[in-house]
């Protein structure tokens, strides 16, 4: 077991920093991933937000998309925010016809599923396993989970309005997914989730 | 069980979509077929306009948001966000532009401004804006008015980066003096940079902008936009640089590569061979004072 864990962020465009910043708050260590070697170093990866299309695209041509199935195969913890949740699905609606995913989430997640910028939106959610006091997150062009397959536990679901009940946190074994952003707000405690699960993994 | 009172249009939810964009290139594109290239080629976000800064110098008159129309169908041909241009100071564009659902706007100087006194007031709205400068004051004051995003302003729709370059040394080196000064020569520091005081102290404890800054106005090349973010940018908007180009597919991707390994000069050299012709160029120097765009919004 480490004490200090080596997380990598997949570091091809979006909230990099913040994931790093997070990440070491909560005693991980933290290094940039954007080569097959780098992705070998981890022992964790997080996939920051950012706009997905575009990260499938540069994961495509980076050659980084078949290294990063294989170390999701392979058992590699990975925690996904936003994008990297779209990143992390098995099924993905409502994307382009060529967007690829990493996998190893067995979920269908959809894409932009609250509207545009003008509704994206904060809110309080409760999480399992946080206790009584309220998580702030922070949801921009957000996607959602329509449906899971056995074996994905739910963390969280969104009660608003013709929205009620979306599943918007996910774990699956080594596996975790967030529809919002903890990066954005300074509770780490989603980052801490993610670290006690790779060190209890390694 | 949590209070779900979802709040729209806050300043972290306008931010953080900045912060998405990171590390990416955003494109001018004046339809969906060009929107789709820019897509197809990695771009984070495309700007939709009715021409590019190359054209509204080179034809002249009066430049103005787009069509509706237009928007809409670049809109409907991509999955990236998509902005829009306003004029300076024409909230009624920008209130249009709201309305149709863009994901930013760009309170932006390319325009011909519609008010030489006062900016669009967009904490009013619940789209997020960007804004040009070319100095920290400026970006400041952009920000005290409800900006989200802050880009050099460089000199749009020439092919020249010298603006760009200059611009964002310039607000780099004005943050840097901030970061060593005492706390009471802030005062003064906040009077000189016409700024809020608690915005410049903010700034002088981060060590940077408290929102996204990326470059504009010039880049032409993948050698510009890596220069550029060595210089500090978050990312590239590329406006004429792309379509008025050779060969705006190979172009686009170049420039997207390089952006992304804008330290890893192995790529961007790979990544600049057989471009073919860049955008025609105009030298800033040679553009007379009352056409330059870096001098609108105060």
């Amino acid at each position: 077991m480490t004490a200090s864990p080596l997380i990598g962020v997949l570091a091809l465009q979006g909230d990099i920093k913040e994931h790093e910043l997070a990440l070491t708050a909560v005693g991980a260590r933290t290094a940039r991933v954007r080569t097959e070697a780098e992705l070998a170093q981890v022992d964790g990866l997080v996939i920051p937000g950012g706009e997905s299309t575009t990260m499938s695209n540069l994961a495509i041509r980076m050659n980084l998309i078949d290294p990063l199935r294989a170390a999701s195969k392979a058992g590699l913890p990975m925690y996904g925010s936003c994008a990297g949740m779209i990143m992390l699905a098995a099924h993905v609606t409502d994307a382009r016809p060529d967007q690829q995913t990493i996998g190893g989430l067995d979920v269908t997640v959809r894409r932009n599923a609250f509207g545009r910028q003008v509704d994206s939106f904060e809110i309080d959610l409760d999480i399992s396993g946080f206790g009584p006091e309220p998580f702030r997150a922070v949801f921009i062009r957000a996607p959602l989970v329509e449906s899971v397959d056995s074996g994905v536990e739910v963390l969280s679901t969104l009660q608003r309005g013709g929205a009620a009940g979306t599943i918007v946190a996910v774990r699956q074994g080594v596996r975790l997914a967030t529809s919002f952003h903890p990066e954005l707000t300074g509770d780490t405690r989603i980052h801490e989730l993610f670290v006690e699960i790779v060190r209890q993994h390694s | 069980m949590a209070d779900q009172e979802a709040v729209t249009g806050t300043s972290r939810v306008k931010r953080g979509m900045a912060d998405m964009l990171k590390g990416g290139v955003i494109m001018d594109v004046v339809n969906a077929e060009q929107a789709k290239i820019a897509e197809d080629a990695g771009a984070v976000a495309v700007m939709a306009l009715e021409r590019v800064p190359a054209d509204i110098r080179a034809q002249g008159g009066v430049a103005r948001m787009s069509d509706p129309d237009m928007i809409d169908e670049i809109i409907n041909s991509v999955s990236v966000p998509v902005m829009a241009k306003a004029r300076i100071g024409h909230f009624a564009e920008a209130q249009i532009l709201q309305s149709l659902g863009v994901d930013y706007i760009d309170e932006s100087e390319v325009l011909t401004p519609a008010d030489y006194a006062n900016h669009i007031d967009k904490s009013l709205f619940t789209v997020p804006f960007v804004c040009g400068a070319t100095n920290l004051g400026e970006a400041l004051r952009r920000l005290t008015e409800g900006a989200a995003m802050i880009r050099s302003k460089g000199e749009a729709g020439t092919g020249d980066v010298s603006n760009a370059v200059t611009h964002m040394r310039r607000i780099r080196g004005d943050i840097a003096r901030l970061t060593s000064m005492s706390p009471d020569e802030l005062y003064v520091a906040a009077k000189e940079l016409q700024a809020s005081f608690d915005l410049v102290a903010e700034v002088a404890r981060l060590g940077r902008l408290p929102v996204v800054l990326f470059t504009a106005g010039g880049i032409a090349t993948p050698a510009d936009a890596a220069m550029m973010m060595q210089l500090g940018a978050d990312g590239v908007f590329v406006g004429s640089g792309i379509f008025k180009s050779g060969d705006p597919v190979r172009r686009a991707q170049a420039i997207v590569q390089a952006t992304l390994n804008f330290d890893n000069p192995d790529v961007v050299a790979k990544v600049s061979r057989g471009l073919g012709d860049a955008m025609v160029g105009i030298n800033v120097a040679d553009i007379p004072v009352a056409h330059r765009l870096e001098d609108r919004g105060w």
